[in-house]
């Protein structure tokens, strides 16, 4: 009984650390910012300075800001991207293995390919009937959002 | 139940609660880590230098200026590497020292690389010894050992671009750059050497001050004033005129030139009265009667083309699009919190995803092969152009040695101080034609057609302008 009663404790202790240490971490890092829709939170960290900036500039920055292209439009998929992209992030940047010029992954360049299409739904049908569809919107439009 | 009974499921909670609790280490342990990267990157953030010394008009030694600024300066002494690319970049090769020269280690040599290149400088020292050229650490050692020194006397002129210069011209002439300029061009290079410690240096390209970029080489100051004055701008000033932007080409364009040394004074003079281009840079030869050496095989007054990356990349796309030598030779890179411009200066195929990635979204195989196949068409195209101009060498000799008279070889001689100054300025420039692929591809097929005319000329044909070939003379083949 006794060595299971400090088994328990030891865990307890633990997890009572973890949850301590992430909260602070949380907190420290501005991590409720990222569950709003503020752009600035993007810029959070340094490495997204310059894409934020040129967004200001951008020919959409008054109409879809970073979550509107970058996230999916429905509430659940949404936040799996988030949680999704916040994991790798910190993972990367923690580990510092990544390169200075960033490169969008296959899915989210679907997710921000999927959004071009939602708001310009009616042009997009008329270009995919002409070429059977698979072009990407972002291959010619590069910087519709910001420079690379 | 009882402590001692049933073994199994007593075993099975402990190491449940073993891997539970490593699983809880663990992730302790990544929280741990993100929580001091990001505060370590806040930290950074906060201020983006700090002023450890004072640095002034006078301060030569960069390793005090690395004290401010510890990241850029890493960069800097980086510059020892010596990696090979596709057509560029120095490989180490082991030499024994002696006491003339205490080099242990040197860059291949290119003339063994390409004998022709013993051919088209016959009777240059360049024929004497010339290696592919290291990083920016080595600028001064390289100089000052080559065995050129020893063929030729070498004037302290060359000492503008093969070392720290700033200092030094301002104390010999009490001041004045220009003055302390004028003093250096009329030493010897020995005397010169001894005024000179370090290669180039932070102060070179640097306010210390402003930390902005100056240009500090006055042949580079009056070679702009030249080409700007031959496009209707009086006066013109590099450092009050320029923008950040050109400046960022201008401070390297101080020293990767052609030039020549003008008069008994030697004085460094980029000719770019008429332009930039390789031909305004030859009409300019052209009328001044400019020569560096004469030709030992065939009497021809031949020059010598010397490294016009500057003036290449000016005909180029990039030029044309506003990037600058720094965008693709010292990009910018993170350094944690801080940006910073990369001062380990390179061939940017070394350092793709910085130099090219910014602009250019293909992947770094992609863009390389892209950039070697430029340079093999150009490095194909220039063997040609090698193989018309020693042709016309021999030709030219066989001639002299027929007896053939000074006025009758003179139309072939130009020819071959033409063509010749033509092929080396894409040969001497260092991006085996990636600056401008199209004007060094131009520039090689003007060469080869000069060469070429001069065989004919050789032979009593000329070509008229319509570039139809004509005989001059009856009786000749």
């Amino acid at each position: 009984m006794g060595s299971k009663a400090n088994w328990v404790l030891s865990l307890g202790v633990l997890a009572g650390a973890a949850a301590g240490l992430g909260l602070y971490t949380f907190v420290y890092a501005k991590g409720g910012s990222y569950l709003t829709n503020d752009p600035a939170a993007c810029a959070n960290c340094h490495v997204m300075r310059e894409y934020y900036d040129a967004w200001l500039k951008s020919p959409h920055r008054s109409v879809a800001a970073c979550n509107d292209c970058h996230t999916p439009h429905t509430l659940v998929p949404k936040y799996l991207t988030k949680a999704s992209n916040g994991w790798h992030h910190s993972f990367a940047f923690t580990s510092g293995r990544f390169p200075d010029q960033l490169h969008i992954k296959a899915r989210n360049e679907a997710v921000t390919e999927q959004a071009c299409r939602s708001c310009h739904e009616p042009i997009v049908q008329a270009i995919d009937a002409g070429h059977g569809g698979g072009i990407s919107c972002i291959r010619c439009h590069a910087s519709v959002g910001h420079l690379r | 139940m009882t402590p001692t009974g049933s073994p199994g499921p007593g075993l099975s909670n402990r190491r449940l609660a073993l891997i539970t609790g490593l699983v809880l280490a663990v992730v302790i342990v990544g929280v741990v880590a993100l929580l001091v990267n990001i505060f370590e990157r806040k930290q950074e953030g906060r201020n983006p230098f700090y002023r450890v010394v004072e640095l002034d008009d006078t301060t030569e030694d960069p390793a005090i200026w690395g004290k401010n600024f510890p990241f850029q300066y890493d960069g800097y002494k980086r510059t020892v590497d010596q990696v090979r690319t596709r057509f560029g970049g120095s490989e180490a090769v082991p030499r024994t020292p002696t006491a003339a020269d205490p080099r242990s280690i040197v860059a291949q040599s290119k003339l063994e690389a390409d004998p022709r290149l013993k051919v088209m400088w016959a009777g240059y020292a360049f024929a004497k010894d010339f290696r592919e050229e290291r990083g920016h650490a080595f600028m001064l050692e390289d100089q000052t050992f080559t065995e050129r020194q020893v063929v030729v006397k070498q004037p302290g002129t060359c000492m503008q671009c093969h070392g720290s210069i700033y200092v030094p011209y301002k104390k010999l002439g009490d001041g004045d750059l220009t003055r302390g300029f004028e003093k250096m061009n009329q030493m010897s290079y020995a005397e010169a050497r001894k005024l000179v410690s370090h290669p180039i240096a932070c102060i070179d390209c640097h306010d210390p001050g402003t930390m902005a970029l100056r240009v500090t080489r006055p042949a580079f100051l009056e070679g702009m004033r030249a080409l700007k004055a031959s496009q209707g701008i009086p006066n013109y000033d590099v450092n009050a005129m320029a923008t950040r932007q050109e400046m960022r080409a201008f401070v390297c364009g101080q020293c990767h030139v052609e030039y020549y040394f003008k008069g008994p004074e030697k004085r460094l003079v980029y000719p770019w009265a008429k332009g930039l281009s390789a031909d305004s840079i030859l009409a300019y030869y052209g009328e001044s009667h400019h020569k560096d050496w004469v030709h030992a095989t065939t009497g021809a007054p031949v020059l010598k083309a010397q490294h016009p990356e500057f003036e290449m990349w000016n005909q180029g796309i990039h030029a044309r699009s506003g990037v600058t030598c720094a965008d693709c030779h010292m990009p910018y890179m993170r350094v944690g919190g801080l940006k910073i411009s990369d001062h380990h200066v390179r061939s940017p195929l070394l350092n793709i995803n910085r130099a090219c990635q910014q602009c250019h979204a293909w992947p770094e195989e992609e863009l390389k092969a892209r950039v070697e196949r430029i340079q093999e068409r150009t490095f194909e195209l220039r063997n040609r152009a090698m193989n018309a101009l020693v042709d016309l060498i021999h030709d030219l000799e066989a001639a002299q040695q027929a007896g053939k008279s000074d006025a009758e070889l003179e139309r072939a001689r130009t020819l071959q101080r033409q063509g010749q100054f033509l092929l080396d300025f894409v040969e001497a420039e260092n991006s085996s034609g990636f600056h401008a692929p199209q004007e060094a591809a131009r520039i090689l097929g003007e060469s080869i057609d000069l060469c070429r005319q001069g065989q004919l000329a050789l032979r009593g044909f000329t070509v008229t302008r319509a570039g139809s070939p004509a005989a001059a003379g009856a009786g000749t083949h």
